[in-house]
């Protein structure tokens, strides 16, 4: 915290008291070919220094656009149809709303009064730019510096910002930095006018557990020591207790609720509120523990033995290729039969290599696999023909991250769901189509709405297809890749729920890859930690959870920002060295 | 913040929206198919809509021609070389101060320039020719089955000349031509995009499903085809064809000689998609339902691609009846007695020509700028709709 005092002078600002920003009754239509969209209406709130105001809200609820609409930059053919925003900075109000398109005025708020950090730091900054160069257009064209004045500022900023050797840093490009340092280095650009307002939308969503941890304790140190009013977009309620203090939920447009953060998480008045923090799923709690699994496992359903993955590495014709990459290395682990066994890791530890090694679409490079599927039956994986793979793939399913992709456009539900059974064969077109009602029903979808195309259902509906095609063939294990990863919170705890009651109907064990530690919490019995293609600790979820043993699945556990104000826990986090 | 305190309680059940048409078409479009989203998706493209209308009408001309030509395309009139287009004049003068209503052109009178003694024909105000729809004339053999004479329109005596047009160096009549034309400029397009389609397909399929040394194998194949300066080939080619042959044998040869050289941008497009698609979740998943590689590539990878292709495909085929047009304007193309529009542009290959008959020039090549650009909106309309689901 010792750059703080560093940086101190420039928090200095004319103290006008009242709000630095306010905005009342602003709605916002987009004309569409056959209706309008109302995706703002009515929107009312303020922003005040030094404090972080949290805009929550589901995808859709028109949380990013009311943060664009602040500076001007409503996507067309969005419009402001009514409400002011008006900023006070220095004492004289300005109605953002009345300003031309495209005027002066405008163009000095955007970066000079008002910093905007974007959700994905890689398609926000140029790669054909340095990212110093990038910044240092910035400041020439706010703030009327020289080139070598620029420059001297911008390294400033990137120390700032904590990213390690900005004398060596300011040359490099975009592609040279981490998601992280990429994030960081959006933030010193924000940062380079020294603006009164910070708006953050979702700034660490695509970013890994420990790295999300690490950019809001940095965004918060910063806020407070420039003295600057934040406005955060996000739809995770445990990075609202972390960082804010007033807090408004979005939904459908409007704000149904706003309070600050203790009142929020703790008396919640609104229905919406209430069934939101209801759907966040805590580190603390499981449900699947909480229904008891058999203490003692019988003999493993799945084993996995020494599972490893190079990529590259061969000899080609120029003699051995140096760079070969272990993304897997060494794994081992049973899945019981009943099971639910949780793989989590940040991005690149190898968990969504596991998962496909596992079922064969990529090919291991060492390891064994054997698969029992009754009591005597050894089933070696690796040694399985073409057509003997086909039957192992009908007992072990994979649901998949994206369900716009996993399911074809081009064919009705009916047909996604039936193709498996018409592959196998051997069933009349009656008897398919009651199949497929059959599994309609059983994921929680009407059976009438068989002969729609995908495109006519929402991201949790396309999930529930995805599941009903994975159960088609009567699986033993369902492989779920980052299956609800895509999914609005509360839409993400009914899946999750969903896949609990089908495997208390159908006997199944699940593998579940994930990247977000509560939620392999709520379904797993057991979670295995995977760092560098490695697994670091593989125990039961609550051991995993609450008293870790390894520092990494520490640094990790503790980075998970916990959805209660009360109990933050990313201000003392564990942080592990690699 | 304390204002802000007011909660709402109101149960909300899905986005605000007021509908601008009258809703209903919800419920249809769940239930729609690619075709149909594809279709809703074109339509908002006007200028690609006017195009395809006007290519519709271009193949139905195509189809009638016998009909709709007013005379025979090789029948030559020595006495009107050169004769210029006739205005249509829909009153005469009835001789007592009164107009009546009758549709006609005027006929023809030479004239004689005393120092070139080049004879030139200016419409002659006293000769009226009365024309009809419908009418009776050179008798054909519609689509080589039925015997007919009938003419969608002409004069009504048809021994009288009637050259909307105008004619050319033989006195055959242009607009007769033009249509005829049109039959084998516009097929030898389809025919020879049928034949690339064919060869683009199978190979880019086969380069983008199975990559590896089968990939590497096709696309130096592609890159050779298309380094081959065309020109120079085709005129090779064009000169190895036998005198001897028919010129509708010679018209094969042709087509086949532009598509060849033509599909190696299909199976680039074909291949590309393949890859894109391959690694598609939805491909993989069905491959873990067990589909082999024959229903991977038949039912759940081509059906994603026959819009793309479809779209490409059209785009290709402004540049065969460019080729075909150059071919044959050459000289090395097709050859009269066959009718196209290169043909037909051969006769506007020498400047004193086009200063004295300029008519040749801009009929036929106005036909050719007409469909290559109908082609071309028509393709690219079709190209941003061939995706209905990005949006």
């Amino acid at each position: 915290m010792a750059e703080i005092s560093a940086i101190g002078e420039t928090g200095q600002r004319p103290h006008t008291g009242g709000p630095v920003l306010s905005v009342e009754n602003l709605s916002l239509d987009f004309p569409l070919r056959t209706h309008i969209l109302h995706a703002v209406r009515d929107v009312s709130f303020t922003l005040e220094r030094g404090k972080t105001l949290c805009l929550v809200g589901e995808s859709g609820s028109g949380k990013s656009v009311t943060a664009r609409a602040l500076m001007r930059i409503v996507d067309k053919p969005g419009r402001i149809s009514g409400g002011t925003v008006t900023l006070n900075t220095d004492g004289n109000p300005l109605d953002v709303t009345a300003l031309p398109d495209g005027s002066k005025e405008i163009l000095k708020l955007r970066g000079g009064k008002i910093g905007l950090i974007f959700q994905e730091p890689m398609s926000s900054l140029s790669p054909v730019h340095t990212i110093g160069s990038q910044i240092i257009e910035v400041l020439r064209l706010h703030r009327d510096m020289s080139k070598a004045e620029a420059r001297a500022e911008t390294i400033e900023l990137l120390r700032q910002v904590e990213i390690p050797k900005p004398e060596e840093m300011i040359d490099r490009y975009t592609f040279e930095f981490s998601g992280g340092m990429r994030q960081r280095a959006m933030i010193a650009m924000a940062l380079a006018c020294d603006p009164d307002i910070l708006i953050a939308d979702e700034p660490t969503t695509a970013l890994d557990v420990t790295t999300q941890a690490d950019i809001l304790d940095l965004i918060k140190r910063l806020q407070t020591s420039r003295g600057m009013a934040m406005l955060l977009i996000t739809h995770d309620l445990g990075v609202v207790a972390e960082v804010a203090d007033e807090v408004a939920v979005m939904r459908f447009g409007r704000i149904v609720e706003t309070g600050d953060v203790d009142t929020i998480f703790h008396a919640p008045q609104h229905p919406y509120t209430k069934r939101l923090l209801a759907a966040t799923v805590k580190l603390e709690e499981g449900r699947k523990a909480a229904q008891g699994g058999p203490a003692e496992w019988s003999t493993p359903i799945l084993s996995v033995r020494e599972m490893t993955k190079v990529y590259g590495g061969g000899t080609s014709w120029f003699g051995k290729v140096p760079s070969a990459l272990k993304a897997v290395d060494g794994v081992s682990f049973d899945l019981h039969a009943g099971e639910n066994l949780g793989i989590v890791g940040e991005s690149g530890s190898g968990k969504t290599t596991l998962g496909r090694l596992i079922l064969r679409i990529t090919e291991p490079t060492e390891g064994k696999i054997t698969y029992r599927p009754g009591p005597g039956e050894e089933i070696d994986v690796r040694a399985l023909s073409k057509d003997k793979l086909r039957d192992f793939h009908r007992q072990v399913r994979l649901v998949f991250q994206d369900p716009f992709a996993s399911l074809n456009p081009r064919m009705t539900v009916k047909q996604v769901i039936a193709d498996p059974l018409v592959v196998t064969g051997g069933m009349s077109g009656k008897a398919i189509e009651d199949k497929v009602a059959h599994f309609l029903e059983l994921v929680g979808l009407d059976p009438l709405a068989m002969e729609r195309y995908p495109h006519a259902f929402s991201g949790g509906q396309r999930q529930r297809i995805g599941i009903a095609r994975a159960l088609a063939l009567d699986p033993k294990i369902i492989v779920a890749d980052e299956a609800t990863s895509a999914l609005d919170g509360s839409i993400r705890s009914q899946i999750l729920d969903l896949l609990l009651d089908i495997q208390r109907q159908l006997d199944l064990s699940y593998i579940f890859i994930s990247h977000d530690i509560s939620t392999v919490r709520y379904f797993c019995d057991r979670v295995a930690v995977m760092h560098k293609g490695k697994i670091v600790e593989l125990d039961a979820a609550e051991k995993i959870c609450t008293a870790p043993e390894m520092a990494y699945t520490k640094s990790l556990i503790s980075a998970v920002p916990s959805p209660d104000p009360r109990h933050k826990r990313m201000l003392h986090r564990h942080r592990f060295q690699a | 913040m304390a204002m802000n305190r007011t909660v709402h309680i109101q149960d909300e059940t899905g986005p605000a929206v007021t509908p601008l048409k009258p809703e209903g078409g919800r419920e249809e479009m769940a239930a729609a198919g690619q075709w149909k989203l594809i279709w809703h998706k074109f339509i908002r493209n006007k200028l690609a809509l006017v195009s395809a209308a006007i290519i519709i009408v271009l193949y139905l001309v195509a189809a009638f021609a016998e009909f709709l030509a007013p005379g025979d395309p090789s029948a030559s009139r020595p006495q009107y070389t050169y004769a210029p287009p006739q205005p249509i004049g829909f009153f005469v003068d009835g001789g007592d101060g009164e107009s009546r209503f009758l549709p006609h052109v005027k006929g023809y009178a030479v004239e004689v320039d005393p120092e070139s003694y080049r004879r030139t024909f200016v419409p002659d105000d006293e000769q009226i020719v009365p024309i009809g729809f419908f009418v009776e004339g050179a008798p054909y053999k519609f689509w080589g089955l039925f015997d007919m004479n009938m003419h969608l329109l002409g004069a009504l005596d048809p021994t009288q000349p009637m050259y909307l047009l105008g004619t050319d160096r033989l006195g055959r009549d242009l607009l007769s031509r033009l249509i005829y034309g049109t039959r084998v400029s516009m097929s030898i397009g389809l025919i020879g995009v049928g034949m690339s389609l064919v060869l683009g397909i199978v190979l880019g399929s086969l380069s983008g499903y199975y990559g590896g040394w089968v990939d590497t194998a096709i696309q130096r194949l592609i890159e050779v085809v298309s380094a081959m300066p065309t020109i120079p080939l085709w005129l090779g080619l064009a000169a190895a064809i036998p005198l001897t042959w028919s010129p509708l044998q010679v018209y094969f040869i042709i087509t086949l000689i532009v598509s060849l050289l033509g599909w190696t941008g299909l199976a680039r497009e074909v291949r590309g998609r393949f890859f894109a698609l391959k690694t598609e979740d939805f491909v993989t998943a069905a491959r873990l339902d067990g589909s082999r590689e024959r229903r991977l590539i038949f039912r759940h990878i081509l059906p994603s691609l026959t819009s793309h292709i479809l779209a490409v495909v059209t785009l290709a085929i402004p540049t065969m009846i460019i080729a075909e047009t150059a071919l044959s304007f050459l000289g090395i193309g097709l050859k009269p007695p066959v009718v196209s529009w290169g043909v037909l542009l051969q006769d506007a290959q020498n400047i004193r020509t086009v200063s004295s008959a300029p008519w040749l020039l801009v009929w036929p090549a106005g036909a050719v700028v007409v469909a290559v650009l109908s082609f071309n909106f028509f393709g690219d309309g079709l190209r941003d709709a061939a995706d209905p689901y990005e949006s």
